[in-house]
């Protein structure tokens, strides 16, 4: 294998697993606000045990979250050095820009968080719960604002020729306002929203499933029930725009999202499908003329196809690009009707009576994990060939002094390292979620009864 | 322009600020670390963990900051010295990793094994970042072979001389120094006592290892003491370092550790001021060919990025400043070990 496809690997590999951390840290970052500011508004113990018990598990994740991220802003340079040089000048301002206001915010506040419990007064222990929550909110808008840059170029103009091309800054805020970034950016924020409920929603589903910390697993439930419905719905809006900003911006990527060739004809929207990229066919169940229709509000109206591309113009690997994108919708839309089905059922007044349900909301944590990975799938492939959108290809990209070997080692040190972490992780997760919340509550009598000793599912 | 200096060199006053920053305030967690096996018993580790715990991650943040200062400020420079320093980053990073997994497992179980296997990955991952760190710093000071496009030309083996080693074990010596004052400012009682000799016996392991540094450096290597030799007003730079190096043995006497901490703090800064007065206006000295060395101004970005990078610092520093102090200030005093501790 070459650099290209190695180094493609190992961003891809290390990117991914980071990104299973910091949505579920802005995720449980919101619900914690929420946890802390019941327990000020109202005193209840209850409140306090939940936020406490979810500070635990918010210090490991956070932890990991760190310990992997720190990785991926050396990466640009050690593997990528004639991007970094490409971009450094507009990428640049946007990562020291998060450094600065968003990792210095939330690390510094962090300490508190986590230690400052009998140090602080109750109010400044707040203050700092919301500004560790609004340190990772701000970390995704700057990191955003630089992926969306790649996807939608803007407030730039280019420099130098052949390999000394670069780019540089003529407008910051043509650059952090590019025509992608907004809807792009409150996508990812809803996805974090998600996997942080879901997360919240299978331990407290567990606990209620096991008849086990009731005080406040069924409380802490309806929490992260309300978040998880309000933003499931909310993402159906963010992703449409998403796809709108996809179909004028970048109309190859929505191409292969669809798995649409024909240069100028109406397309089809896939509820699933397959995409063959040789023969140019693309099957599977689909409504007629749908994609046209999500796009213009008319069945008929053609859509750009990727046969309008020059094939080095346009993604290669477009069956992934359409089952990435299809997994994520799929998805989204299980979401939607999962708490929506679930608030109805808290209307009701019977939704702790179904065992079954809280049963699917132990396994549901791993849906909006799935969506968040597929959808990054979709974008990052979908731009390709290209790193910058029409700029700069990802082949021409690489650092030239770095060789195949070397990538390859380094490629079998971080698959080892993550592996280790991912089972440490999950071993320590389980165990916390065992142990339960420091119970300081009045036990409910049937917690008191029901000792379990059956594993938690989501673990083996 | 601003009072005088260009946008360029104010940027590069600001990258050597959050450099030394960092190498001051990771300095004492991975000192700390390296240091970790020294201390046997359990409370004593647990301690030494949550002196730097509600700190560590905070000070890794001038790191990222420092990445990004470079990244933006000088891309060309970032590009050139990450790719050439490939394997050694790495290794670097992934020290970075089981530092901080170590220090967020290890109180996770109460088992001896466990806590024993995570002191040690503890403190051999910090004494690998460490070492690394002081051989990039070596290397960088001693120049790198680079081509006309500013891409290195060099193998890994190269890495690997007398000098870039000496600079490693000067760093380890520091850092370890340096965290033993910072851990002795933090205890008290016999944990006190202990490191109070084990910040003394560190001391002279880094005034053993400064000196065979600075000696190799003034016998061998011209082009890092030329500046000084040949600008009288530049003494002053070496003058600072030694008065504050020869105050610390002299304040570790006195039982004064909270002066000592600030003394070895000067050092650490006046140590990387040192090496940018010889490098400036370099970045990455080619070793080959001094034509194509990386200067600030040949790696800089364009004026309008510095303009908004000087901006974004200015209102940033005061609010990091800020909470910095306020964190520092709500942990200050001995640990206390409480139910929330590692």
């Amino acid at each position: 294998m070459d650099v290209e496809i190695l180094s493609r690997i190992q961003f891809a590999f290390t990117i991914a697993f980071h990104y299973i951390y910091p949505p579920l840290s802005i995720g449980l970052g919101l619900i914690l606000v929420i946890m802390e500011g019941l327990y000020l508004k109202t005193g209840q113990k209850i409140y306090e045990d939940m936020t406490r018990f979810w500070i635990r598990i918010f210090a490991l994740i956070f932890g990991l979250g760190v310990a992997t991220g720190i990785i991926m802003e050396f990466e640009f340079g050690t593997n990528w050095a004639t991007y970094s040089k490409y971009v450094g000048d507009i990428f640049g301002s946007a990562l020291a820009a998060e450094g600065i206001f968003a990792f210095a915010l939330e690390s510094g506040f962090l300490g508190i968080l986590l230690f400052g419990w009998n140090r602080v007064s109750s109010k400044v222990h707040f203050f700092s719960t919301i500004m560790v929550f609004l340190g990772s909110m701000f970390s995704a808008v700057w990191i955003v604002v630089a992926n969306s840059w790649q996807q939608t170029p803007a407030g730039y103009h280019i420099v130098g020729e052949g390999m000394n091309a670069r780019a540089e800054i003529t407008d910051f805020w043509a650059m952090v306002f590019n025509p992608s970034s907004m809807e792009r950016l409150s996508h990812v924020w809803i996805g974090a929203f998600l996997a942080g409920a879901f997360l919240v929603l299978s331990v407290h589903a567990y606990y209620i499933k096991k008849n086990k910390h009731l005080a406040i697993a069924k409380p802490g439930f309806k929490i992260a029930l309300a978040v998880a419905t309000i933003f499931s719905l909310a993402q159906l809006f963010t992703g449409h725009k998403s796809a709108d900003g996809v179909a004028k911006n970048q109309p190859a990527k929505l191409a292969a999202l669809e798995g649409h060739y024909d240069s100028s004809a109406t397309a089809d929207m896939y509820l699933m499908g397959w995409v063959d990229n040789k023969t140019q066919t693309t099957t599977g169940i689909k409504i007629p003329g749908g994609l046209s229709f999500l796009l213009h509000q008319d069945f008929s109206t053609p859509v750009t196809g990727l046969n309008a591309f020059k094939p080095e113009d346009r993604p290669s690997q477009v069956n992934a690009v359409f089952q990435f994108y299809h997994i994520m919708v799929a998805i989204g839309m299980m979401l939607i009707v999962l708490t929506c089905y679930a608030s109805w059922l808290w209307w009701k007044g019977t939704l702790f009576e179904h065992k079954w349900l809280m049963g699917v909301f132990v396994w549901a944590v791993l849906l909006p994990q799935i969506a968040n990975q597929a959808g990054w799938f979709a974008a990052e492939m979908g731009r390709q060939p290209w790193v910058v959108y029409n700029l700069l290809r990802t082949s021409d990209a690489l650092s030239k002094s770095v060789k195949a070997e070397q990538v390859l080692v380094s490629l079998i040190m971080f698959t080892l390292v993550y592996a280790t972490l991912l089972v440490l992780f999950l071993y320590l997760l389980n165990k916390k979620i065992k142990h339960g919340p420091e119970s300081q509550a009045p036990l409910d009598e049937k917690a008191v009864e029901a000792k379990s000793i059956r594993e938690n599912p989501i673990m083996n | 322009m601003f009072l005088g200096i260009d946008y360029t060199t104010w940027w590069f006053l600001v990258f050597g600020g959050v450099i030394s920053g960092y190498a001051i305030l990771d300095g004492f967690d991975l000192g700390a670390g390296a240091l970790h096996l020294f201390l046997k018993k359990e409370e004593s580790r647990r301690i030494a963990l949550n002196a730097i715990g509600p700190v560590w991650d905070g000070n890794e943040v001038w790191l990222v900051i420092a990445g990004g200062a470079l990244f933006a400020g000088f891309p060309i420079a970032y590009a050139a010295v990450f790719s050439a320093f490939y394997l050694p980053v790495m290794i670097f990073l992934i020290g970075l990793i089981w530092r901080a997994v170590a220090i967020e497992f290890r109180s996770k179980e109460p088992g001896k094994i466990w806590r024993l296997t995570w002191d040690i990955v503890y403190t051999f991952a910090c004494v690998v970042v460490t070492l690394s760190l002081g051989l990039m710093l070596g290397n960088i000071a001693l120049g790198l072979p680079l081509n006309e496009e500013k891409e290195f030309t060099g193998t890994m083996l190269s890495f690997f001389n007398l000098f870039s080693f000496l600079v490693a074990m000067t760093t380890l010596a520091l850092f370890m120094m340096h965290g033993a004052i910072y851990l002795a400012m933090k205890t008290e009682n016999r944990l006190y006592v202990k490191l109070t000799v084990l910040a003394k016996n560190f001391t002279i392991f880094f005034l053993v290892a400064f000196s065979l540094t600075t000696l190799y450096t003034l016998l061998y290597i011209p082009h890092l003491s030329d500046k000084i030799r040949s600008n009288p007003q530049y003494f002053i730079f070496p003058v600072i370092m030694i008065l504050a190096i020869a105050s610390i043995p002299r304040q570790l006497k006195r039982g004064n550790y909270r002066l000592a901490f600030v003394f070895s703090s000067i050092t650490i800064a006046s140590l990387l001021v040192a090496v940018a007065v010889e490098v400036f206006p370099n970045l990455l000295y080619a070793s080959n060919n001094p034509a194509n060395s990386i200067t600030i101004q040949n790696a800089a970005s364009s004026r309008q990025t510095m303009k908004t990078l000087l901006i974004i610092a200015l209102i940033g520093t005061p609010l990091v400043a800020t909470y910095t102090a306020f964190v520092f200030w709500t942990f200050k005093g001995k640990v206390k070990l409480d139910e929330m501790s590692y």
